[in-house]
């Protein structure tokens, strides 16, 4: 073998030392631009929005003139207090009802489970506008209940419209992350606290708030935060179902849209920012807390058999899947008839969509493909900054300052980033005193670009923080070993790295597919009237009275958002099977 | 290069000091290798051994000193230049790789040489003795067949420096000892130099050429496992590697001879005291298996009556807890091992008296 084949020089030092660090270079310079381009898309908007919610409509510094305004004005500041009644209930019924349901899923042994959480996961493919909708032909009017089933029986008037249908189209738009986290929370118990509670002789009851309960108490809140968040900011199923109740989500839309007084959309923005940044502060501490507790090593739980524990809780399960599947079934079927609920003849009118406004099937198309470039570039984007960031060494500021902005992007509900970009993207320019800063980023304002990077930014930190979990999984050494062969960074990055994380990858892809897809928030600030969007259209056709059409289109978003699903669940499989020789040795 | 009036060591480490914030790491380390040298980084966690190791792999920069490799000053290089081939605990093998692939992974993968680089990896795997399992990926090997991959990955690009960080560690007992001797038998045939870290004195008693022991970010002592078992520096170092027993406050009243209680102890040659004034105290040691039980009273020095305590089972001999009489209260326990033959003849039980021996050349000495 040969002993050395570098030659040793003794001047060496200086020549090597300017060049060895080009890779050091290299990831320094592409955290630097992932912190640059968070700056961009993130900070530098909201700050913009803030900078407006603090002036008047000719741009002169006012102060927290506007907040006083929105303050002493009861037909808006009620909306605060109806956000934040109607986010509570939503929050109690859908942690409430999830975690029972997540318990039936992981301790009891009903069968069925893998269907109950497929069907459980329903509401995450539909836009929020749909269980508003669904609502309407359930409780509206003429609503399938309210007409007792088209004459059959008698009729119940629910008053849907208002605080009651907004709180179960949230109920339902948030139970399956209830269900998500509740479920993870359940999965980590540690089997020999249960024996060693059952071995001193404690009943269930008291197994149930000395064991159970403490161990999932970080998943639980977890849960709350995002459940309250979502109820928080959401849009869709307010805008349909929320009737004569104003909430801070459709305010901001009213003010804009319908006054065109951005300043005063600002200061509701800023209003609706305010409790979801602190939720969002509260759950990263409560975050780091459960980390630590999973660190440490545990016996899975293995539930025994009980009859009628899980007689119950396969009853329940029951319910609450026949409900779900009830009520977009009911959206599905109103979609199909003729004239609801006059002529119940089942066809395809509605999919033509001609003479309703909203853009039809290119609207549609829009959709999809905003959505498979924002599944593409989100997931390109996020999966190698939180490789620069979880595995570079050294530059510990600046990984933290990029991860930091990475997670900031959960804070910021969709019609903050819609309106923030605005601001930010639509100006030719700034003046800072007496100076003229033209905008170099106005050229993206109302182009496809715009609304693909506002998607990425929307679903930024979940994907991230998938990413960041899988490569936490990879060994550190990986990129310390091949260093010393002399491989660079880069290169285990798209031999091993990738490839070791392609599950992580498509999940993150399928994420930005299926919410893009169904978000209307952020877009629908920003979509161009060439541009039309499908979510978009949903909104608009409803908003006209066009509500079968409009439940057509949500059926058309469902199912492609099914559908991809369904590649995703294929892709996955294949992979797996391939990779089995490696994954699970 | 291989200069033989060269007369600097292969590898030279010469006062590395580290500190991370407020915590020195590292406090004036330095060694030296030669060629071909098998050296063992011994000590308790947190000592600074990897510290050491890392900053010879060039993954950390000393805040002080220098590291020579045959001459070249590599103090500023990243690991990427050092040219030095390293196997960590976790073997860091990448799971969507074959072994062949993995150990291929640093070679030049160019197409012109593509047959050289095959033709290497399967003398690499032939070398640790995995011929035939190139195709397997690292999920379908046992540990002690993963760690192998990872040794020949590690020596593929013929490295200045081969770096173990604690490589046996992760594996059970019985492949570990087995692996001992492989690794060791196979860093004999490349000639590589070599660095291990471990916290197994075991380990680094049958592996290496010379120990390296650290304690508290210091180097405590360094020598061959047999100097360094038979005649430890320092008190910790005795006590980190093996056991020993102390016999404290003893008092030097004249040459070579410590009085403890009431028991003179003599010790051959002073074992590195001469600088003790007279009068000045210190603290005797002396390992269990060199003090000796005799079925009657002999002449022979540091020869004392004792009573036995306690005797302990452990298979090919006893732990014997012993009273040193005369020695007084304090100073006076300490434990012997036993040949379990001997224990039998003697018909030892606790509190039997009999004559113990502290044989002089065993005793060490150490000053405050």
């Amino acid at each position: 073998m040969h002993a050395s084949a570098r030659q040793a020089s003794p001047i060496v030092t200086k020549e090597l030392l300017s060049s060895l660090s080009t890779e050091a270079w290299i990831s320094w310079l592409l955290i630097l631009l992932t912190c640059a381009w968070l700056l961009v898309v993130v900070v530098l908007p909201v700050v913009q929005l803030v900078a407006k919610s603090l002036q008047d409509s000719q741009g002169g510094f006012v102060g927290l003139a506007n907040y006083v305004a929105y303050f002493k004005n009861p037909a808006l500041s009620n909306s605060l207090a109806n956000s934040l009644y109607v986010s509570a209930s939503t929050t109690l019924i859908s942690v409430v009802l999830g975690f029972i349901f997540a318990f039936a899923l992981t301790r009891s042994r009903i069968p069925g489970r893998g269907i109950f959480k497929g069907i459980a996961m329903m509401p995450l493919f539909a836009p929020t506008l749909l269980n508003g909708i669904a609502l309407v032909y359930l409780f509206g009017r003429k609503g399938l209940i309210t007409g007792g089933f088209f004459g059959t029986f008698a009729g119940v008037d629910i008053q849907v419209y208002g605080t009651v249908g907004i709180i179960i189209s949230e109920a339902i738009y948030t139970f399956p992350q209830a269900v998500l986290i509740l479920s993870i929370a359940l999965n980590l118990a540690d089997a020999r606290l249960y024996e060693a509670s059952e071995s001193l002789g404690a009943r269930w009851l008291r197994t149930f708030f000395c064991v159970t309960l403490p161990g999932i108490k970080y998943g639980l809140l977890s849960a709350v935060f995002v459940c309250f968040t979502l109820a928080f900011t959401d849009f869709g199923a307010p805008k349909v179902i929320g009737g004569n109740t104003n909430i801070l989500a459709t305010d901001i839309y009213k003010q804009v849209i319908g006054q065109q007084n951005f300043t005063m959309g600002a200061v509701v923005s800023i209003v609706l920012l305010v409790p979801t940044v602190v939720a969002f502060v509260v759950d990263r501490i409560v975050q780091r807390r459960q980390v630590a507790m999973i660190a440490a090593r545990s016996v899975p739980l293995q539930p025994k058999l009980s009859l009628l524990r899980d007689g119950a809780f396969f009853v329940f399960c029951a319910l609450v899947a026949a409900a779900i599947l009830g009520f977009y079934a009911t959206a599905l079927f109103a979609s199909l008839v003729k004239v609801w609920p006059y002529h119940l003849e089942l066809g395809l009118w509605h999919y033509h969509f001609t003479g309703t406004g909203g853009g039809g099937y290119p609207a549609f198309w829009n959709s999809i493909r905003m959505s498979l470039y924002s599944a593409a570039a989100g997931t390109v984007i996020i999966f190698a900054s939180a490789y620069l960031i979880e595995k570079s060494r050294k530059l510990n500021l600046l990984r933290r300052s990029a991860y930091f902005l990475s997670i900031l992007p959960l804070a910021l509900p969709g019609l903050v980033i819609g309106l923030a970009y605005i601001f930010f993207f639509n100006p030719r320019g700034w003046e800072f005193f007496g100076w003229w800063v033209p905008n170099p980023f106005s050229f993206l304002y109302a182009t496809m670009a715009i609304l693909v990077i506002s998607n990425i930014v929307h679903f930024y930190t979940v994907g991230f923080l998938t990413a960041t979990t899988a490569l936490k999984q990879l060994d550190d050494e990986f990129e310390t070993v091949s260093a010393s062969m002399g491989v660079p960074f880069y290169k285990t990055f798209t031999r091993v790295t990738v490839p070791v994380c392609l599950p992580a990858v498509l999940e993150i892809g399928m994420y930005f597919f299926v919410n893009s897809m169904a978000t209307v928030s952020a877009v629908i600030f920003l979509y161009s009237a060439d541009i039309p969007l499908a979510s978009v259209a949903v909104a608009n056709m409803d908003d006209a009275g066009d509500t079968a059409p409009a439940a057509a289109m949500s059926v058309m978003i469902v199912l492609a958002n099914i559908g991809v699903r369904v590649i995703f669940g294929g892709l996955t499989r294949s992979i797996k099977r391939r990779s089995q020789a490696w994954a699970n040795g | 290069m291989g200069n033989s009036f060269d007369l600097s060591p292969y590898l030279k480490v010469a006062g590395v000091t580290k500190t991370f914030g407020e915590f020195t790491a590292l406090q004036d380390v330095s060694f030296s290798a030669e060629r071909g040298e098998f050296l063992c980084v011994l000590g308790p966690s947190g000592c600074g051994k990897t510290t050491v190791l890392r900053i010879l792999a060039g993954l950390e920069v000393q805040t002080g000193g220098s590291v020579h490799i045959e001459n070249r000053d590599v103090s500023g290089l990243p690991i990427s230049k050092r040219n030095v081939g390293i196997v960590f605990q976790s073997y860091a093998l990448f799971p969507n790789l074959t072994a062949a692939q993995n150990v291929a992974y640093g070679l030049k993968s160019r197409r012109s040489q593509k047959e050289r680089s095959a033709q290497r990896v399967a003398e690499l795997l032939e070398l640790v003795g995995l011929t035939g399992m190139g195709e397997k990926y690292p999920a379908q090997l046992s540990g002690g067949q993963q760690q192998r991959v990872a040794l020949a990955r590690a020596m593929a690009l013929s490295p200045d420096l081969l770096l173990l960080d604690e490589p046996l560690s992760a594996l059970d007992a019985q492949v570990r000892v087995l692996l001992r001797q492989e690794i060791r038998q196979l860093q004999q045939r490349l000639k590589v130099t070599t660095i291990m870290v471990t916290h197994d004195q075991e380990e680094a008693l049958t592996m290496a050429d010379r120990i390296l022991v650290m304690d508290k970010g210091r180097l405590v002592q360094s020598g061959t496992p047999l100097e360094i078992y038979d005649r430890p520096a320092t008190p910790f170092v005795a006590a980190f590697i093996g056991s020993m027993n102390f016999l404290e406050n003893a008092v030097k009243v004249d040459t070579a001879v410590y009085r403890i209680g009431g028991c003179d102890l003599r010790v051959a040659g002073e074992n590195g005291s001469q600088r003790l004034a007279i009068g000045g105290s210190a603290t005797l040691g002396i390992r269990p298996e060199d003090i000796l039980i005799w079925s009657d009273r002999r002449d022979a020095p540091n020869t004392l009556p004792a009573q036995v305590e306690a005797i302990e089972y452990r298979g090919p001999l006893f732990r014997v807890g012993l009273r040193l009489g005369p020695c007084g209260p304090g100073a006076a326990r300490v434990e012997a091992d036993i040949p379990s033959e001997k224990v039998r003849r003697l018909e030892l039980r606790p509190a039997a008296t009999l004559p113990v021996q502290l044989p002089e050349d065993r005793l060490r000495v150490y000053t405050a």
